[in-house]
């Protein structure tokens, strides 16, 4: 019995050893291909690489057009998603109750999350670009992008508001506040950290993404900036894939610089994240 | 009885609030955006499903549906044009199917340890470390993809292409994990603990409990979180457009450059192609294709994922 319940303890030891080994793994893969790509980057990190345009030489070549492209870019997703995409959730939460419609709503947003970016990319080609006539400009990437992070905006808002809890809600209400004063002097600054994180989530995703905007016409070579919103643009990652998939040797150095900056900008920005939603829940625990 | 304070009085003496018009017409008016807001998931939803719509009927305006999906060539841009989606179609669900060969294993694994054998602390570390791999730009896999994972394979396998679907479904395995470690072990948390406890009180020891009572009670949340996963691959995109290459073509065979729907998309959209011709066209009957196959398995995830919800 001892022995047949010692092979069992050995067994299992067996298995937890292979569950955790399997969720290292993939971690360290990770960590080896980032070190990889930051080897390949390190002749091609310079000032220069960082303030240069597009060029058909390797060497002469920086990713300036692309990372100002990409700022723009976000700055104006954000903008169009955060604003929507607290008052949808501020609809859900608030405004909505249980009903057949809020239902809906809710299994359409689950579903809109579940759509593969390069969708997104054919509706903006076809609205934006298209129908409305924005042409294949920043502000109809910036539209395309905002409807794609908008399900990551609504959904972690309404986690947000649904923490606030309701006591608060009613001790405002209490004191003779409207539902709209409750919500912009109570509700909203309690949900902030929550809301904000969504936010960053949201934002570090339009920064990694290239596919939907190579469909809504963003330029891979480009030697200038935009100037406005009806500008052509380049982003990041598209100068990225531009550079992947040219044959020279040369330029995949340049890929892998332009790859370890991407990976750098998404680390700041998530680190922002986490010291701002900790500095904010560190000032509300009561 | 008398009350002190008589109630028709106390009605008199505190003025009426006032009515700000103004006040109230403003938060109606907020309430109506906010409504709007609201709608615009909606209105997303139905814009896909029109953009689509229409542009999948005007391609089968000029060719056949049964083309469309017996046909066995892709070739749009030659000369000699045929639009049969199976080329595209067994490109994507190759690599879909490595990628997710790849992912269950790791994926579930990864889960259990989550969920059944780390201790909090580590939990609240690895679940987040885990995640990582989903934050991670697809471009910059692609780089890895085409640039390490492909020659590293090439020494075991000599007979790769530099394009193949081998590498950039492994790849993309690697990226979707975490879809299936977070999601499952989501599941395997909610599996009740009274359920466990009933299992050691019948003797079972770690093992079995895990094997016999906690996986087949969180069964469905489990094939919810794969099925989200192979959706995700289905759709991904730069990954395959990097290292897959740009070549349709009819096989299962990994080590070949294939193209899959979304890569299409991706090589058309490169080019220069004019609204309303019918290389325009084809690439929205992909999406469309790509959409459908997608909704149903997001459609049939939750589904699932609900079922396991109501259940703990």
């Amino acid at each position: 019995m001892s022995s047949f319940e010692r092979k069992g303890k050995w067994i299992e030891s067996l298995f937890r050893w292979l569950c955790l080994s399997a969720a290292l793994l993939p971690l360290g893969v990770l960590l080896v291909l980032l070190t990889d790509m930051a080897i390949d980057a390190s002749g091609r990190i310079s000032w220069d690489f960082l303030t240069s345009h597009a060029s058909r030489k390797p060497e002469q070549a920086g990713i300036l057009s692309g990372m100002v492209g990409s700022f723009y870019l976000v700055i104006l997703t954000a903008g169009i998603a955060l604003p929507v995409g607290v008052a949808s959730a501020l609809y859900l939460e608030e405004y909505a109750g249980r009903g057949r419609l809020s239902n809906f709503i809710e299994l359409n947003i689950a579903n809109l999350a579940g759509v593969p970016s390069i969708i997104y990319g054919l509706l903006g080609l076809e609205i934006f670009v298209r129908t409305i006539g924005l042409g294949r400009s920043l502000l109809a990437g910036a539209c395309t992008m905002a409807l794609l992070v908008l399900p990551i905006v609504i959904m972690s808002s309404r986690e947000a508001l649904r923490t606030v809890p309701s006591v608060l809600r009613e001790g405002a209400y209490a004191l003779g506040a409207t539902r709209l004063q409750t919500i912009r002097r109570v509700v909203l600054p309690m949900a902030l950290p929550g809301i904000l994180t969504g936010a960053i989530l949201s934002v570090s995703r339009a920064i990694g993404e290239a596919a939907p905007l190579i469909v809504v016409g963003a330029l891979a070579y480009i030697t200038f900036l935009p100037e406005g919103l009806q500008s052509p643009f380049t982003v990041l990652p598209i100068q990225i894939f531009n550079w992947v998939s040219r044959p020279q040797e040369a330029f995949l150095a340049n890929a892998a610089a332009g790859g370890l900056v991407l990976m750098a900008t998404l680390l700041v920005v998530n680190g922002l994240a986490i010291i701002l939603r900790n500095r904010l829940q560190k000032r509300r625990s009561w | 009885m008398s009350s002190v304070v008589p109630s028709d009085i106390t009605r008199k003496e505190i003025p009426a609030i006032p009515l700000h018009r103004h006040g109230q017409l403003r938060e109606k008016l907020v309430e109506l955006a906010i409504l709007g807001c609201g709608m615009l998931s909606i209105l997303t939803t139905a814009g896909i499903l029109g953009v689509l719509a229409f542009e999948t009927i005007a391609f089968f305006k000029e060719v056949s549906p049964t083309q469309y999906f017996f046909d066995s060539q892709w070739t749009p841009l030659f000369s000699d044009q045929h639009f049969g989606i199976w080329p595209l179609l067994t490109g994507t669900l190759l690599t879909s199917i490595i990628a997710i060969s790849v992912a269950l294993p790791f994926g579930l694994l990864s889960a259990i340890y989550l969920s059944e054998f780390s201790a909090q602390e580590t939990r609240k570390i690895l679940k987040p470390a885990l995640e990582m791999l989903a934050g991670v730009p697809t471009i910059v896999y692609g780089y890895f993809a085409l640039v390490f994972v492909t020659p590293m394979l090439q020494h075991i396998l000599p007979g790769l292409a530099a394009f193949n679907a081998l590498s950039p479904g492994i790849v993309m395995g690697i990226m979707i994990i975490p879809m299936i470690s977070s999601l499952a072990d989501d599941a395997l948390h909610a599996v009740p603990i009274s359920l466990k406890e009933g299992a050691y009180a019948l003797g079972a020891d770690k093992l079995q409990t895990i094997f016999r009572i906690v996986i087949p009670t969180a069964f469905s949340g489990i094939t919810a979180s794969v099925i989200l996963a192979v959706s995700r691959a289905l759709g991904e995109t730069m990954i395959v457009a990097i290292a897959a290459g740009q070549q349709p073509r009819l096989t299962l065979d990994p080590r070949v450059p294939i193209e899959t729907m979304t890569a299409y998309i991706v090589q058309i959209s490169l080019g220069d192609t004019p609204a309303g011709t019918l290389a325009y066209k084809t690439i929205f009957v992909v999406g469309a294709s790509l959409f459908v196959m997608t909704f149903g398995m997001n459609m049939l995830s939750q589904r699932l994922a609900k079922r396991y919800r109501n259940k703990s």
